[in-house]
C-alpha cells in the first residue's frame, strides 16, 4: 500500500464513521437545531465518499445544493419558527420509540440483506474523471431527458407553489377562531385563487 | 509549458538522493506550499486592512493610522495583537459549543478556497478539475457558520444578523454562480487554470472582462454581497442590529470573523482578477514580446522573470479590485433590506440569466471569440 492508498483507506473510515455518528446525532438528539446543523455534517461526509469513489463532479453539487442551500433553509425555518420551548411530554412515548427503533432496525436488516445478497455487477471501465461532467451533461440530453425535464417541471411547481404561498395576506385583527381549535387556524383574509371568480 | 523549472520535481529529487522514499519525500514537499499560501493570505488581510484604514482616513479628509510603523503599516498588526490579549467572552446563556464552532465554520471554507488560486502557469495549490465550481460550492457553506454563531448567542440582533446573512448569501449565489458559469462556457473547463489560459495570448484585448462586461459587473456586486461589504453589509447594520452575528463575540472569536471577512475579500478580488482580467497574464502579452526578441521560452531567466511578473501582476489587478471595493465602502450608503432582496432576485438573477443565454448564442454564433 502506497501514501496515496493509505490517505484514502484512512480518510474512507474516517467519513464513515463521521457519517454514522452525525446521522445517529440528527435523529437521537432532542434539540432540533443540533439535528440541523449534524445534518449538514452528514451532506458533507457524503461528499466526501463521492470524492473517494471519483466522482468529484457530484461531491461538490452535493455540497453546494445540501449543505449551501437544502441546510441552510433548514436552519432558516427552523430559526424562524423556534422559539426554544422544551417539547411537552406526551404519554406512551417509550411504546413509540420501541416501535419506532423496531421498525427502523427492520428496514436496515432489510436493506443491509439486499445490499450483501445483490450480485453488483461492477464496471470494469475506468471512472471517466475529469471527463464527469461532459458524460453527464451528454447523458441529461439523451436518454435521461425524460426525468431532468420532469425534475424541472417539478421545480417550477415548487416555485410557483413557495410564490402563492408567500403572497398570503396575513391580518391579525380578523382572526375569530369561532369555536374551532385556535392550533389548526391561520390567521389570514380568504383569498381568491388567481383568474378564478369574477367572470 | 510544463518544461523548464520545476521547484517540486527538484524538491522531491533532491530528497529522495538522501535517502527518503519516494512517497515521504512527497508528503514533505506537500505542505509546503500549502503554509506558503496561508502566510500569503493573512499577509494580505494585513494590507488590505491597512488599506482600508488609510483610504477611508483619505475618503474623510483624514489622515489615518500613522505612528505604528512607517505610515501607520504597522497598525493592522497592533490591531491583532490588541485581540489576541482581550478576554475571550462567552455570554453566560449561549450555547457554548455552537458558539465556539460559529467564527471555525465560517473561516475554514474561505481559506480552503486559496487552493485554487493560480498565481502563475504552475503556482497553484491543486489544479482541480471542479475549480471555479468547487469555490461556489465551498462559499455556499459559509452562511451554515453565520447561523451558528447568531443562534448561539442568544441574543435577537445576533440572531437576526445571522438570518439576513443566510438569506443574502442565498440570493447572491445565484447571480454569482450564473456569471460564473457564462466563463466557463466560453473556456470549456471549470479550471482555473484553464479559465486564465483561454484568455492569454493577446494581452489585455483577450481577458474576459472585455468579452463579458455585463458577467463583470454582475460578479463584482455579488460577490462584495457574499462578502457582506457596504452596501451590503445588512449582516452587521450597527445602527439597527448592534453589530448583527458579531454582537457577543470579543477576543479571538471576533478576530477569527474579522480576518475571515477580510481574507474573503481578498479571495473575491483575486477570483476576479482570474476570471475576469486575465490572472496571471500582463497588458501586453509577454510571450509575444519574447517571441520578438527571440528568447525561447524555457530559459531559466525568462521563467523566473515570467513567474515574478506572474504573482506580480494578479497581486497588482487583485488589489486594484480590493481598492474599488474600499472606495465603494466609503463612498455609498447601504441599503434597506427590501432593496438588497428585491435588487438581488429580480434584477441581478434576470440580467444574469440573460447573459449565460448571450453567451451561449455568442459561443455558437462567433466561435472563433467565444471559445466555440
Amino acid at each position: 500500500m502506497n501514501l496515496a492508498e493509505g490517505v484514502q483507506f484512512v480518510s474512507m473510515g474516517l467519513l464513515i464513521a463521521t457519517m454514522l455518528v452525525t446521522a445517529l446525532g440528527v435523529v437521537l438528539l432532542e434539540n432540533i437545531v443540533y439535528s440541523a446543523f449534524l445534518l449538514g455534517g452528514v451532506f458533507v461526509s457524503i461528499a466526501g465518499l463521492y470524492l473517494l469513489l471519483n466522482a468529484d463532479f457530484v461531491a461538490t453539487a452535493q455540497v453546494l445544493i445540501y449543505v449551501g442551500a437544502v441546510n441552510v433553509l433548514i436552519l432558516f425555518a427552523i430559526m424562524l419558527v423556534n422559539n426554544n420551548r422544551a417539547f411537552a411530554v406526551v404519554e406512551g412515548t417509550k411504546v413509540r420509540n420501541a416501535a419506532t427503533a423496531i421498525v427502523c432496525g427492520g428496514i436496515f436488516a432489510l436493506l443491509g440483506t439486499m445490499v450483501v445478497t445483490t450480485p453488483w455487477a461492477i464496471s470494469s471501465v475506468p471512472a471517466s474523471g475529469n471527463a464527469s461532467v461532459m458524460k453527464i451533461g451528454l447523458h441529461f440530453f439523451s436518454d435521461f431527458l425524460l426525468p431532468f425535464e420532469v425534475a424541472s417541471v417539478l421545480l417550477l411547481m415548487a416555485l410557483v407553489g413557495a410564490i402563492v404561498i408567500a403572497r398570503r395576506e396575513f391580518i391579525p385583527e380578523i382572526f375569530s377562531p369561532k369555536g374551532e381549535d385556535e392550533a389548526l387556524m391561520l390567521p389570514e383574509r380568504p383569498r381568491d385563487l388567481v383568474g378564478s371568480g369574477k367572470d | 509549458m510544463t518544461s523548464g523549472i520545476d521547484l517540486q520535481g527538484t524538491f522531491i529529487q533532491s530528497l529522495e538522493n538522501f535517502g527518503i522514499p519516494a512517497g515521504a519525500a512527497k508528503a514533505v514537499w506537500m505542505p509546503l506550499p500549502m503554509v506558503i499560501m496561508l502566510v500569503a493570505s493573512t499577509v494580505g488581510v494585513l494590507v488590505s486592512v491597512w488599506l482600508e484604514r488609510k483610504i477611508s482616513a483619505a475618503a474623510q479628509q483624514r489622515i489615518g493610522p500613522e505612528y505604528a510603523g512607517p505610515a501607520g503599516v504597522l497598525q493592522p498588526l497592533a490591531d491583532g495583537l490588541k485581540l489576541v490579549f482581550k478576554e475571550d467572552v462567552v455570554p453566560a446563556k449561549s450555547d457554548p459549543l455552537l458558539f465556539t464552532l460559529g467564527p471555525v465554520m465560517a473561516i475554514i471554507p474561505v481559506f480552503l478556497s486559496y487552493m485554487l488560486i493560480p498565481f502563475g502557469q504552475n503556482l497553484v495549490i491543486t489544479d482541480v478539475n471542479m475549480g471555479i465550481f468547487l469555490w461556489i460550492a465551498l462559499s455556499s457553506v459559509v452562511p451554515i457558520g453565520l447561523l451558528m454563531s447568531g443562534y448561539s448567542s442568544n441574543n435577537k440582533y445576533s440572531l437576526l444578523g445571522g438570518l439576513r446573512a443566510a438569506a443574502q448569501s442565498l440570493a447572491y449565489e445565484i447571480p454569482l454562480a450564473l456569471a460564473v458559469m457564462a466563463i466557463v462556457l466560453m473556456s470549456n473547463s471549470m479550471s482555473t487554470i484553464d479559465i486564465v489560459n483561454q484568455q492569454t495570448g493577446y494581452g489585455i484585448l483577450g481577458w474576459n472582462v472585455i468579452r463579458q462586461p455585463v458577467g463583470f459587473v454582475i460578479f463584482w456586486i455579488a460577490a462584495l454581497a457574499e462578502c457582506e461589504r457596504t452596501p451590503f453589509d445588512l449582516p452587521e447594520a450597527e445602527e439597527e442590529l448592534v453589530a448583527g452575528y458579531l454582537t457577543e463575540y470579543a477576543g479571538m472569536k471576533f478576530a477569527l470573523f474579522y480576518l475571515g471577512s477580510y481574507v474573503n475579500l481578498v479571495l473575491s478580488a483575486l477570483l476576479v482578477t482570474v476570471l475576469y482580467l486575465g490572472g496571471w497574464e500582463s497588458p501586453v502579452s509577454v510571450d509575444w514580446l519574447a517571441g520578438l526578441a527571440g528568447v525561447a521560452l524555457d530559459t531559466p531567466w525568462l521563467q523566473v522573470v515570467l513567474a515574478a511578473l506572474g504573482i506580480t501582476m494578479v497581486l497588482f489587478k487583485c488589489f486594484v479590485m480590493v481598492f474599488t471595493a474600499i472606495l465603494i465602502r466609503w463612498t455609498v450608503p447601504r441599503v434597506r433590506i427590501d432593496q438588497l432582496l428585491n435588487f438581488g432576485w429580480k434584477f441581478l438573477l434576470p440580467v444574469a440569466l440573460v447573459n449565460l443565454l448571450v453567451t451561449a448564442g455568442l459561443k455558437l454564433a462567433l466561435p472563433f471569440a467565444f471559445g466555440g
